[in-house]
């Protein structure tokens, strides 16, 4: 068994309604729904089992409604869990379930250890304040009151995802899709994160700049040598960023291995169905 | 006849009936067990409208007694309107003593100014507060700013003081500059201009902050510390007053009021009236002052 894992993920599972036995078995794939036939509950993630190996990218792939989300979400503590543990390297060695703490210590990884990427950048700044506002909050709650610092710091990130200095002193809403994305990445690694999730970061965006947004990830990636999750539905973006992918259907994993074998040699019908509708 | 029987009986004791009163107090006691944290009360209806000064009246009229000194104050003046009409009210409804002199009265309830002179341990300052919530500005869900004040997040209130630093190149945004109270929560101090800020910081007296609209009692005890929120490299200052005298008395040193005259020449004035009444009399009475950091 290898145990250098950084972030161990143990039978992770997400119901919306009723909790009731039973409930897991009768959803999933070989049932083509995720809604329970018998109390109407959706099981959002379905027994999900993983490792994350420092410096690896992991992708997770599925169409809209599989529980990609979800997963990241639950992760980022945006959501409560049904079920499942949690293990994380940077606290306690690993040796406690994040969804055990109190709120506090909660917040305190989020913070300190996870950087978030969200598809809407709505979800991940605020646009009432300026972008270098946004990126001084994530130091703030690390408590550097250094304005000074925080300055440079938040200059330098800017810098490296390429966002013009002289609009630091604006707010996000002024910005294009693009912009505001790499804002957005900006914040999440202001701490220097141990692990950074991304969900759909290039959604929404037009073809060049989703080039520049994965050049961009890819390029902090090798310079920081971060662990990134990163969800999406764009078979073009997992074979660009990954090295591990796994395939979700209906909040359960039907098929996980390297990320060129799956493009290549996919196994499961539904990762076949994805791989051949690649445009 | 419900009508008969409602006029048959003059109000109780200071306007608010006991029960209310014992709620109030109880809900004060606890304010000042938690310093800065904001007590929920009833604030019962009041015969001004709620938002014109009904906290600070709530908790005055349930501290008030026959043998207590009152002083109203409103923006520094016990002359303006809305002061003569509360002095008046709670004279009315207590047969308490009013007063001008600060130093003589035990009762003081004041807006949006906290008196020159010190105050003792014999005296309580009451102020009427429009916004008790500090995180208001950055969270508009009560639900979440209290969860914020419980697991004292309060990254969101740094931001925007790091904003007005960024936008204005000073930390001051007007009044109410935000507090840390004892350690723990961040307030607002009503908004009492920054002049004020360090006169709460260890003080001797007890500081009650009522807000009737929003319906919250916070409180800074006694020899509490009170530090305003500052950067490491950008400091907290107070307004500065250079070269400025009192048009009046001729003194400086206290926070002053610009007055603009018909031709549009100003001139200064001391904002607390009576401390301007008092320097004009005789010696300076005890002040509080800070200095600015480099």
């Amino acid at each position: 068994m290898n145990n250098n894992w950084l972030l161990r993920v143990r039978n992770l599972t997400k119901i919306y309604g009723e909790a009731t036995p039973g409930v897991l078995e009768r959803t999933g794939p070989k049932f083509d729904t995720n809604i329970c036939s018998k109390t109407g509950a959706v099981v959002a993630v379905n027994n999900i089992s993983f490792d994350l190996y420092p410096g690896e990218v992991l992708g997770v792939v599925g169409e809209s409604g599989s529980g990609k989300s979800t997963l990241v979400q639950m992760l980022y503590f945006d959501q409560e869990v049904t079920a499942g543990e949690v293990n994380f390297k940077p606290v306690e060695e690993g040796n406690v379930n994040l969804f055990e703490l109190s709120n506090q210590k909660k917040r305190y990884i989020r913070n300190h250890l996870m950087g978030m990427v969200y598809q809407n950048p709505r979800d991940g700044l605020n646009f009432r304040f300026t972008s270098g506002g946004n990126i001084a909050e994530k130091l703030l709650m690390a408590n550097v009151f250094h304005v000074g610092k925080i300055r440079i710091r938040g200059a330098d990130l800017l810098t490296k995802t390429e966002v013009p200095i002289q609009r630091m002193d604006e707010s996000p809403a002024r910005f294009s899709g693009g912009m505001q994305q790499r804002v957005q990445i900006a914040k999440a690694i202001a701490n220097k994160p141990p692990l950074l999730l991304l969900d759909e970061v290039t959604s929404g965006l037009d073809v060049s700049v989703q080039a520049k947004v994965l050049d961009l990830i890819r390029g902090l990636q090798q310079d920081l040598g971060v662990s990134m999750i990163v969800v999406s539905h764009d078979l073009g973006v997992i074979r660009m960023l990954t090295d591990r992918t796994m395939v979700l259907k209906h909040g359960q994993i039907v098929e996980q291995g390297l990320t060129d074998q799956i493009l290549q040699d996919p196994q499961h019908g539904y990762t076949q169905l994805l791989v051949s509708s690649l445009l | 006849m419900i009508e008969d029987l409602k006029f048959q009986h003059s109000f109780n004791y200071a306007y608010i009936d006991e029960f209310t009163k014992k709620e109030i107090r109880r809900k004060t006691l606890k304010a000042v067990c938690i310093p800065g944290y904001q007590v929920p009360y009833s604030s019962p209806e009041m015969p001004i409208s709620r938002g014109w000064g009904t906290g600070g009246l709530h908790l005055t009229l349930s501290l008030v007694g026959p043998d207590d000194v009152l002083k109203v104050i409103d923006q520094g003046s016990d002359a303006s309107v809305n002061a003569c009409n509360l002095r008046l009210f709670i004279k009315e409804m207590s047969n308490c003593a009013v007063t001008y002199d600060t130093a003589e009265a035990t009762l003081i309830q004041t807006r949006h100014r906290v008196p020159e002179e010190i105050l003792t341990e014999k005296q309580i300052l009451v102020l009427q507060v429009p916004q008790p919530e500090v995180l208001r500005g950055v969270e508009r869900h009560e639900a979440k700013t209290r969860i914020m004040h419980g697991e004292a997040d309060y990254a969101k209130i740094w931001v925007t003081l790091y904003e007005a630093y960024v936008r204005s190149g000073t930390l001051r945004n007007g009044a109410g500059h935000p507090i840390m109270v004892n350690g723990r929560y961040v307030a607002t101090p009503s908004p009492i201009p920054s002049w004020d800020v360090p006169n709460l910081n260890m003080a001797r007296c007890l500081y009650l902050f009522g807000a009737g609209r929003e319906k919250r009692i916070h409180c800074i005890p006694p020899f509490t510390c009170v530090e305003p929120l500052e950067f490491e490299d950008i400091r907290f200052k107070v307004e500065e007053f250079v070269g400025v005298r009192c048009a009046t008395s001729g003194h400086d040193k206290a926070f002053m009021d610009q007055v603009y005259a018909d031709d549009l020449s100003s001139s200064y004035v001391i904002n607390d009236s009576n401390f301007l009444d008092k320097l004009r009399k005789g010696p300076r009475p005890p002040q509080k002052l800070f200095t600015n950091p480099e």
